[in-house]
């Protein structure tokens, strides 16, 4: 029972970090960028590139290593986001919504099928493989590696959560999520902001790329789909552009998906999360802790 | 390229120039005939090449037309994305699989069934997302197709993994000639073509592209806008449905593997690239799509990052498509 919370937990840690990013974008532009999964599979490949980069350092100290290598990863797909941005989402602003959402999908393919181009369709193994002596908490089989990875996570969550409600930077955000056109009578750079942004997410979702990769051990170009879909989930259960709302979803998801599992069967997990998403949009489509948006003409 | 909002194909602004009608290619490439010399290309193709291989790759490139211009009906006519669109392409071939294999009877008595089956999923699926903004049912969808893809892995009676094989031809005769196949695929793909133009044009069709113009005027002028886009998602689901029975019947062997995202993304392709909205460039562009990777062959591990690329720059540079559909109603 209690390694099925923790299970839970640990998964929905990672969901989290991909749904904030996911969140941030929706919170601020209103859309739904679909290639978000796929700076999550970035990350895992960037970091695999790096960690086969350095080589022999890897071996000595495999936590500390990925630690490096997740802030330079996190650079590396922080800036991709911000690329794609620039490249697929910015000329289309103010065009239909529809537009946007094709151009998504467009991105999202080119990420994966270039990686494919770049790295092979074969699944890469990851070189280092966090699994160390296991602790008994309450029942529950824990990994110092687990609790490691959980602490970024909770760190990062904590830091964005403090970024957008104590800075400038943050109001700027919490502003356009509001009213795009009045920031920029009242002299926000709104471009500049929501490269922001899309920094800040992509850089979450590849850090929990390079930590899945080190976890799971295995990665392939496709990895980014489901977790989209995913993370998607979250965002919709906790309220999607509410930040402490998708970090509550990310969790719950990942609680629900390792009680599904348990209690369904393995195969059906992801069935279980995406029947859980359609029954949530119904029964309640602002999401937990999301507010009633009432659309203006 | 400053659109307004909600609208997704822009007419060309209409100026009264006197003296001077629409040119020659204008006309010709809004003739109604055209459909006609379509469906003759179509007919008269077996007489330059009917090698097995051929017949094939013809019979597929039919069968991918009819699916997108299903698709064509939900993300076109009405606007709404749709990413799961194999998953009703999925529902068609399994339902008439399952029910072919299992009573023994022709493909073409189990389109009934086909019909509710694909009816009721795309009310399942519609029913609670339509309500909410459009860009909720893309992701769903999405989600809907990895469903279906899942659980039909998961399940004995579609096969599992290795799928359902030895389905009866079309007629119950799995033996008949390839040609003969075609054919039929042809006219009842042509038909199903010819009803989903009419149906743009219709009165529903009208009310479609309403709101997928804007929204909110079409609600105030008194369109239930909620029954109009589940009518179109419905009638998208119809499509693809029958789609996947072709597509049963042609392979005589359907498999999970078949109804990826990828292949949702690709009928996406070609209802973008050839104009959404509009019939003939959506004909076009399926044609396009499903004969290029035989063309291509040699390039199989660029093609998909060229698809994505070229998504963007279409909507970008040319987000009415290929060719672009026009309004007669001026």
């Amino acid at each position: 029972m209690s390694q099925l919370i923790w299970n839970g937990l640990f998964v929905g840690s990672f969901y989290a970090l991909v749904a904030l990013g996911y969140s941030m974008v929706y919170g601020i532009i209103k859309l739904l960028n679909f290639a978000h999964g796929d700076l999550y599979m970035l990350g895992a490949f960037s970091g695999f590139a790096m960690l086969g980069a350095m080589g022999g350092l890897v071996k000595s100290s495999s936590l500390v290593a990925l630690f490096v290598v997740l802030i330079l990863t996190m650079v590396a797909t922080g800036l991709s986001g911000v690329v794609i941005e620039r490249v697929a989402y910015r000329p289309l602003r103010g065009a239909p919504r529809l537009s946007l959402l094709i151009t998504a999908v467009g991105a999202s393919f080119a990420l994966e099928y270039g990686t494919r181009i770049v790295a092979g369709p074969n699944p890469k193994v990851y070189q280092v493989r966090l699994d160390g002596t296991a602790l008994h908490v309450l029942g529950a089989l824990i990994t110092w590696q687990q609790l490691a990875l959980m602490a970024v996570s909770i760190v990062l969550m904590v830091a964005l959560n403090l970024l957008i409600t104590r800075t400038r930077q943050g109001r700027a955000m919490r502003a356009i999520a509001l009213d795009p056109k009045a920031c920029l009578l009242m002299g926000i750079d709104v471009d500049k902001v929501i490269s922001r942004t899309f920094f800040i997410g992509s850089a979450l979702a590849g850090a929990a790329g390079v930590m899945a990769g080190g976890y799971y051990g295995k990665i392939d170009f496709l990895m980014g789909f489901i977790i989209g879909l995913k993370a998607f989930t979250a965002a919709v259960i906790g309220g999607i552009g509410n930040i402490p709302g998708t970090m509550l979803g990310g969790l719950l998801l990942g609680l629900l998906e390792s009680f599904g599992t348990h209690f369904v069967g393995g195969q059906w997990r992801d069935v279980f999360a995406f029947g859980f998403l359609i029954l949530f949009l119904t029964v309640r489509p602002t999401g937990l802790l999301g507010e009633r948006v009432t659309e203006r003409v | 390229m400053s659109a307004g909002k909600g609208a997704t194909v822009q007419d060309p602004p209409v100026k009264p120039v006197k003296g001077r009608g629409p040119t020659f290619v204008t006309r010709f490439l809004e003739s109604r005939h055209l459909g006609w010399a379509g469906l003759a290309i179509g007919l008269l193709a077996p007489f330059v090449i009917a090698t097995p291989y051929a017949m094939d790759v013809m019979t597929s490139a039919v069968v991918f037309v009819m699916l997108a211009v299903g698709l064509n009906i939900v993300v076109g006519y009405c606007g709404l994305l749709d990413l799961g669109y194999a998953a009703f392409f999925a529902v068609g071939a399994y339902t008439s699989g399952v029910l072919s294999t299992e009573l023994k009877i022709p493909l073409l008595a189990t389109v009934p069934a086909v019909i509710v089956v694909t009816v009721l999923a795309g009310v399942i699926i519609g029913g609670p997302t339509l309500r909410l903004r459009s860009d909720y049912l893309a992701i769903v969808t999405l989600g809907f197709g990895e469903i279906i893809r899942i659980t039909a892995n998961n399940l004995s009676i579609t096969g599992g993994p290795s799928g359902i094989y030895g389905i009866p031809g079309l007629f119950g005769d799995a033996t008949s000639s390839q040609v003969v196949f075609y054919y039929a695929v042809l006219l009842i793909v042509a038909a199903a073509v010819l009803l989903a133009a009419r149906l743009g044009r219709s009165r529903i069709g009208r009310a479609w592209r309403f709101v997928r113009e804007d929204e909110d005027a079409a609600e105030a002028m008194g369109i239930n806008t909620y029954k109009v886009k589940l009518a179109a998602y419905i009638a998208g689901a119809i499509w693809g449905g029958l789609a996947g029975v072709l597509f049963a019947a042609q392979l005589s062997a359907i498999s999970p593997a078949s109804f990826t995202f990828l292949q949702s993304a690709l009928v996406l392709m070609a209802v973008v690239l050839g104009g959404m909205g509009s019939t003939p460039g959506v004909v076009l562009g399926a044609i396009v799509i499903s004969l290029l990777p035989e063309v291509l062959r040699g390039l199989a591990d660029y093609r998909f990052f060229a698809f994505g690329v070229l998504l963007i720059i279409v909507m970008i540079a040319r987000p009415q498509g290929l060719w672009p559909h026009r309004s007669r109603e001026r």
